[in-house]
């Protein structure tokens, strides 16, 4: 099982409830496995436990109920807790919150500094993560100087210092602008495919899970729906039941097809869709 | 508007006063705090005088920037010097009422106000000089043998780079809460001081709230990065003592005996 970079069984988590209520349960028996180098996007509608079951993924909450293995390391086993964090780094929503220094090189050695890295190599490493997100010419800034989009890719290569297999990314794009979405998601996207990162994107922008190359749609603290885009997003039904819609090409095509129109409904990119209208005209 | 207050002020630059070794910075001007105490004469003082006019040339740094640090210290300087122009003992020059100017008197004035000012202006070119990190990390290390005394030196100087770097955040925060209640018709301008202190209290509440928030997210996100505490970590800029280092803190030890020698035969 060397693909498997993180695996959940029976994985259960409620948070300490108020006094008098009974605990919510955030996760309900969650089971799944992700491949190395694979790019997985979670969906979910607020609540629905995505965002808990990312904190497990790097030991930041701990299982209440079943395990959660990290490159075949239960995260539970405090002596392998520094490797878990190392090997799963986490990218959260605000930007603001989790750079630690007033400059940027300085951020971005953090990760390597706490591991005890030597200090060319951490210089190497700062190096080759700011370039490899595209930030090269930001070295010496203020993080306060920069935008949305700039601090949340010096976030990830904060992370990156620390040659982790897998980047979870807890709803990291948004609290983003537009443009500083995709600049994130094209960073996640190449160092996914050119580094061969694993990377687990939680989201509940349908477009953004569009670009997986697999999906799991959470609901109620389970895994509901498991598989290729293509086949989850045109699943328009199901989705509308737990709050989430699909792709506005997939509604799209729906539409048509219920007006006597015989096109494809998995047509997840706009370009993809006005193709599929045309042969059908 | 409040985004571009630097706390601090530091001006950068490539002089040799910007690339000492922080802590060196840190013990000279210590050493010449003591040096400014222990000089008596117009000798010594003169000495020590050209010793902070030579730092001002070195570094580069506007005499006018240091003369504006004065400012807010003017009243505790002249309140100092006027005290001790009255209450000295020695040779009566003036009289009136039951004040009495003495020579020895003038002598203590002049030269308490001018070693507080030379005070502030040395512990000025210290922080134009120096970034923030760079003190932080000079006094860490500096303050490194204080650890056998279980002193929390490494959390103490990560709580203040963390302090620094959320200055401007803060800042920018307390604006956008400000803008929020003025649209809700919060008035700061007008009413006696106590309205206005007042109409603060509004701002403080979730200011408070947020930097509480802040603070536990980024405790979190600094766990993920494997924080654990100041044991086993390394440094991307590790301090090193340059020639350059040695020379200065040299001169600077020669003129402070000299001060001290000086200083012993009463002159």
């Amino acid at each position: 099982m060397a693909d498997t970079i993180i695996k959940t069984e029976e994985l259960a988590f409620s948070y300490p409830a108020e006094e008098g209520q009974t605990p919510l349960a955030a996760l309900n028996g969650v089971s799944l496995e992700i491949a190395r180098g694979t790019f997985v996007a979670v969906l979910g509608h607020n609540g629905s436990g995505k965002s808990t079951l990312a904190k497990h993924m790097n030991a930041v909450l701990l299982p209440a109920g079943g395990t959660v293995w990290v490159d075949g390391m239960d995260t539970c086993d405090e002596r392998c807790l520094l490797e878990v964090r190392r090997r799963v780094g986490m990218v959260f929503q605000n930007p603001d919150n989790q750079i630690v220094a007033n400059v940027v090189e300085e951020d971005v050695a953090f990760g390597p500094e706490n591991l005890g890295v030597p200090t060319e190599e951490i210089r190497r490493r700062v190096d080759a993560a700011l370039k490899a997100v595209g930030m090269e010419e930001f070295v010496l800034q203020a993080p306060h100087h920069l935008s949305g989009g700039q601090k949340q890719r010096i976030a990830i290569a904060g992370v990156i210092a620390m040659e982790p297999a897998c980047i979870v990314l807890d709803e990291s794009t948004a609290m983003l602008d537009p443009s500083g979405r995709r600049e994130v998601l094209d960073t996640v996207r190449r160092l996914n495919r050119e580094k061969g990162i694993t990377v687990v994107l939680i989201t509940h922008h349908m477009d953004e899970a569009a670009m997986a190359d697999r999906i799991i749609v959470m609901d109620g603290g389970r895994a509901v729906m498991d598989g290729a885009p293509r086949e989850i997003l045109t699943r328009m039904a199901e989705l509308r039941a737990i709050g989430l819609d699909v792709p506005h090409t997939v509604e799209l095509l729906y539409g048509l097809r219920e007006d006597g129109f015989d096109v494809p409904v998995d047509a997840l990119s706009v370009e993809e869709c006005a193709g599929a209208i045309v042969a059908a005209l | 508007m409040l985004k571009d207050i630097t706390l601090g002020q530091f001006f950068p630059g490539t002089s040799l006063a910007h690339r000492l070794d922080p802590r060196s910075k840190i013990i000279i001007t210590v050493v010449y705090i003591v040096g400014l105490f222990c000089a008596e004469s117009f000798v010594s003082y003169g000495l020590m005088a050209a010793l902070l006019v030579t730092g001002v040339k070195v570094s580069g740094v506007a005499p006018k920037a240091l003369v504006k640090g004065l400012k807010p210290v003017l009243f505790i300087i002249c309140f100092t010097a006027v005290l001790n122009l009255f209450y000295t003992p020695g040779e009566i020059l003036a009289q009136f009422w039951v004040f009495k100017i003495t020579k020895e008197g003038i002598f203590t004035a002049f030269f308490m106000a001018l070693r507080i000012s030379m005070l502030i202006m040395g512990t000025f070119l210290l922080t134009y000089t120096t970034s923030p990190i760079a003190l932080t990390d000079g006094l860490e290390s500096l303050l490194g043998p204080l650890k056998k005394m279980k002193v929390p030196v490494h959390e103490l100087s990560m709580m203040m780079s963390i302090a620094l770097r959320f200055i401007p955040t803060l800042i920018e925060e307390t604006d956008k809460i400000m803008s929020a209640q003025k649209a809700r018709g919060a008035d700061f301008e007008s009413g006696s001081l106590l309205d206005r202190a007042k109409a603060l209290v509004p701002i403080l509440v979730p200011l408070f709230i947020s930097a509480f928030r802040r603070a536990d997210e980024l405790a979190v996100a600094m766990e993920c990065r494997c924080y654990h505490g100041g044991e086993g970590r390394t440094k991307l800029h590790v301090l090193r003592y340059h020639a350059r280092d040695y020379l200065v803190m040299g001169a600077y030890a020669a003129i402070l005996a000299s001060v001290l020698t000086l200083a012993h035969f009463g002159l």
